[in-house]
């Protein structure tokens, strides 16, 4: 009765729908279940006030050019997107804009700097590419295939010369603050770099850990770092990729939330064998693939009686509370950034690195900054069905929000959030106020109810040196395989992390046809 | 009199609700503690208090063992996924001997299902363990029930005495309820000597009055308290693993490996794979499959010498080692020189020497002793298992 897939994957987001087209391109049978009624998760795209839509992820800067190439993308109508400047707003619009690998808006001592700076970094970043796209061994197991991916990524590194490479052993772990101060004097210019390393983490610029680690991941796209939007936005990408993988033959359903991965258990043992739909349909497969979050994955669909206790409890202490939050605007016309003819670039509010370091001193506390910073984009600009004609979408990444607030996210608090962050978007753009028709705020909280990702965390997982690469999510699952036969994991949770890049989908997939 | 306060009150260590009347025999003053509670050594002599449980019948305090008391609709689930043995089939009144492992097979300590009893505190292992089922709930019930372990050939006689009613239809590993001085008297039949014996387990307030009824039936039938050491010697005639000798608790275990598995331990009849799940499950597998690295071994050794800490050879040159003794003695009711020794797997069918060092008046001494491996427990009457166990 029930129909026989080769492997079933859950959730539709970019990494679910990037594995499932490299599955069904080698002939495999492939079921696709996304809860949602759209597809592309974090980077779908929904309405949110009659007749304007926004997607959470907003931009572009990462994703992977192998797997445009190797799924033929371009055949499905993905085209990507110019490489959009990053403006660091200022108030009196003095503006500091970054373009074609180039920075204005400062001083000649900066403008020298940044070359030298960008040039540096672009060769790290050259050196650490390859890993994303690759399955990071476990250790200690010492076969000669996991020693040779070892001894290749050291010699990467190498490759960048006695010099490079104590200069990137030195700052690898530096807190962003420290790596700027060194390097410029800008305050808007120094605020505006170090975003790229803080932001979807829990961390400021005077945290030491992965910022710098975080920057070189970021940038490792085709733009080198500077963000994008693909021809008809995010959907654009989406859409390709799903084109791609029902021409292959593979099945998508959508509304279609999974309740729980169905495990075999017999005298051989646990082996994943079906889902089961929350309607209580059933699908039966060879395999499953999780692109749904770790913790959801194993605490809520496998169960913890299928898990051994030490591994249970090593995902229950994943860190994945988010400190993103999303604000939607729903403009009645285009705002007026002062010093900006048209918006239609990446501007950062963060007039200084220290505001930044302000907002996430509230949320370490569980509050969400009264003064918070932004990244703020209108995708409207770029792709015109995403508001009716004349008016516009303003979209905003907001830190630092909690998403476990002191006292819980109450009305109150949600709208006075939202009242701070408009009014800090009117210092830059006055009147702005006046055009909003409808605002949409999400906090992490939110996200992790409306779009499924645990603790609505950006990469599903905090990406820190503690959950990277042979630890992402914990070892035992970090090779996209899990403790259950049959079972694998595809989403941001994996390495190499978050972000639309498609790596952990990609991944996944080589390991399971291997 | 002016109340000084103590300063080492934190200090301190527990007395168990037996105490008064221990401390009156406890001759020797021999204590030592036990997770927090004074615990007897010996009370007068450690020879005498084990020809007491071999030959008549002994009071073994294990108020200081842990207990916990696992409950709710997802407690059997729980606990068949920590531990090796499928408890599934566990009937009411019954008890289980089990042991648990990490993720990684190796084991953190034995125990018996009731209540779950074990040697050390365990509750951080039992949260964890319980994390993610809804509806278990866990209880120390350690300082709340007082606990006697009570071993030897006359010991049902002295329960018959007592009024413990058909007590002498109580299977091995059963358990039975009695009234007693309007509180409950739980008595299971099990123990660490492996002789006949039972575990008495009640409310701490009666703690006192059970041990005045036991002693008074038992007057005739040579009842006399005994401690750790002369314990250590039954269990070990009776091919009992003791932590800390046979095994490294694994969550204790600082070097890689140097705990131990179930399946090195012998007891691979308590690892069940036919169950589909269950904690270590898959790393014991791989084990089985390529064969323990190491196996606990029982021995027969030459002489009387006690081959206590003894590495042990292949050959009587000592060119090759393939073991080390865990625990030695003197068996006086085998009459033989007893040990418990962990052996490199592939060498248990080649000839086993052990290197005994010894002190004769002073002088440091040695010699090598040929090994027997015994494939049964040294010591295991017939009235252990029988029921009823006869008169004696
Ligand atoms: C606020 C915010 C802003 C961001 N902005 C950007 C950005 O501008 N640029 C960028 O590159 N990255 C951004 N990111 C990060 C990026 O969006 C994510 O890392 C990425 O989208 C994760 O993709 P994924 O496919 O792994 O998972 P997701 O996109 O989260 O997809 C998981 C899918 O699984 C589905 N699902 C969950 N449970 C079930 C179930 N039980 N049954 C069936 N389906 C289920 C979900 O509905 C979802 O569709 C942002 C993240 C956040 C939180």
């Amino acid at each position: 009765m029930t129909k026989q897939y080769d492997t079933i994957i859950i959730g539709a987001g970019h990494n679910g729908l990037v594995c499932a087209a490299y599955l069904a391109k080698k002939g495999q049978k492939v079921l696709l279940l996304e809860a949602a009624d759209t597809l592309g998760g974090l980077a779908s795209t929904r309405e949110f006030h009659p007749g304007f839509k926004a997607s959470v992820a907003h931009t572009i800067n990462q994703f992977s050019s192998k797997i445009v190439g190797d799924l033929n993308l371009a055949a499905y109508g993905f085209k990507s997107g110019k490489p959009m400047q990053s403006v660091g707003l200022s108030e009196d619009g003095q503006h500091v804009s970054i373009a074609n690998g180039k920075v204005t808006g400062v001083g000649q001592s900066d403008i020298d700097a940044f070359a030298r700076y960008t040039k540096m970094m672009q060769r790290y970043a050259k050196a650490m590419a390859g890993f994303s796209l690759q399955t990071i061994p476990p250790i200690g197991n010492n076969s000669f295939s996991e020693v040779l991916t070892f001894a290749k990524m050291g010699l990467k590194i190498r490759g960048l010369g006695r010099e490079d490479m104590r200069e990137l052993l030195r700052i690898i772990s530096l807190p962003a603050r420290d790596l700027m101060d060194e390097n410029f004097d800008n305050p808007i210019l120094k605020a505006m770099l170090s975003w790229d390393g803080l932001i979807g983490s829990k961390m400021a610029p005077r945290s030491p850990n992965n910022t710098v680690l975080m920057m070189l991941f970021r940038m490792i796209g085709e733009h080198r770092g500077a963000h994008a939007l693909p021809v008809g936005g995010m959907d654009g990408l989406i859409n390709a990729l799903s084109n791609a993988l029902t021409s292959s033959g593979a099945e998508i359903r959508t509304s279609a939330p999974v309740g729980q991965v169905l495990v075999n258990r017999s005298k051989n043992g646990l082996s994943a064998v079906g889902v089961i739909l929350q309607n209580g349909e059933e699908f039966k497969a060879q395999r499953i693939v999780s692109a749904v979050d770790p913790k959801q994955t194993f605490l809520d669909l496998v169960g913890v009686d299928n898990l051994e206790i030490e591994f249970t409890n090593r995902i229950n202490r994943l860190r994945s509370d988010g400190y993103v939050a999303k604000l939607h605007l729903a403009l009645d016309g285009l705002p007026d950034f002062n010093g900006i003819n048209i918006p239609n670039e990446r501007m950062i509010i963060a007039p200084e690195m220290d505001a930044i370091e302000f907002a996430f001193d509230d949320a370490k506390y569980g509050e969400a900054s009264s003064e918070p910073v932004m990244e703020v984009m209108l995708p409207s600009l770029r792709d015109q069905s995403l508001a009716p004609e004349g008016k516009h979408v303003l979209s905003a990444h907001i830190m630092y929000v909690p998403y476990n607030r002191k006292g819980g996210w109450t009305k109150k608090a949600k709208d006075q959030l939202a009242k701070n962050a408009i009014k800090t978007l009117s210092q830059y753009a006055p009147g702005i106020e006046k055009q909003i028709a409808h605002a949409e705020l999400l906090t992490p909280a939110d996200i992790a109810e409306s779009h499924l990702v645990t603790g609505g965390h950006w990469h599903h997982g905090e990406f820190a040196l503690d959950q990277m690469m042979m630890m992402r999510p914990t070892y035992e699952a970090a090779q996209y395989k899990t403790p259950i036969p049959g079972l694998y994991l595809a989403s941001a949770g994996c390495h190499p992390g978050g972000g639309i890049m498609g790596g952990p989908g990609h991944n996944a997939a080589h390991e399971i046809l291997k | 009199m002016s109340k000084i306060k103590d300063p080492f009150a934190g200090e301190r260590l527990k007395e168990t609700p037996f105490h008064p009347r221990q401390s009156a025999l406890n001759l020797r003053n021999a204590w030592s503690s036990w997770n927090g509670y004074l615990f007897a050594d010996c009370y007068y002599e450690a020879e005498y208090e084990y020809f007491c449980i071999r030959n008549q019948c002994g009071t073994y305090d294990i108020t200081p063992m842990q207990k916990y008391e696992i409950s709710g609709a997802d407690a059997e689930a729980m606990l068949n996924r920590m531990v090796t043995r499928d408890i599934s089939k566990l009937r009411k009144n019954r008890v289980t001997y089990v042991c648990w492992c990490t993720d990684e097979g190796r084991m953190i300590d034995d125990g018996t299902i009731f209540m779950l009893t074990c040697g050390s505190p365990s509750l951080a292992w039992l949260r964890k363990s319980s994390f993610g089922y809804k509806d278990v709930t866990i209880k120390d019930l350690s300082d709340t029930v007082a606990a006697l372990s009570f071993q030897g050939p006359t010991s049902c006689e002295v329960l018959k005495k007592m009024g413990l009613s058909k007590i002498d239809t109580l299977k091995p590993f059963g358990i039975k309820h009695f009234k007693f001085k309007g509180g409950k008297l739980m008595v299971s039949r099990t123990g660490f000597t492996g002789d006949l014996g039972y575990e008495l387990w009640i409310d701490p307030k009666l703690a006192l009055d059970l041990w005045d009824a036991l002693y008074a039936a038992g007057e005739d039938f040579g009842i006399q308290p005994y401690g750790e050491t002369a314990t250590n010697m039954a269990r070990l005639e009776a091919g009992f693993i003791m932590p800390e000798m046979e095994f490294n608790e694994a969550l204790k275990t600082i070097h890689f490996q140097h705990d131990q598995t179930p399946l090195e331990l012998d007891l691979g009849w308590l690892v069940d794979f036919k169950k589909p799940h269950f904690n270590g499950r898959n790393a014991l597998l791989r084990e089985k499959e390529k064969g323990t690295e190491y196996m606990l071994t029982k021995l027969d050794i030459q002489g009387n010498k006690p081959a206590e800490e003894s590495f042990l050879y292949s050959d009587k040159a000592c060119t090759k080692q393939i073991g080390y003794v865990t625990s030695a003695m003197w068996s006086p009711v085998v009459k033989a020189n007893i040990a418990l020794a962990m052996i490199k797997t592939k060498h248990l069918d080649g000839d086993i020497w052990a290197e005994i060092n010894y002190v004769k008046e002073l002088r440091q001494l040695s010699k090598m002793a040929k090994c027997t491996v015994m494939k049964k427990p040294f010591w295991a009457p017939a009235r252990a298992k029988a029921t009823p166990p006869g008169p004696y």
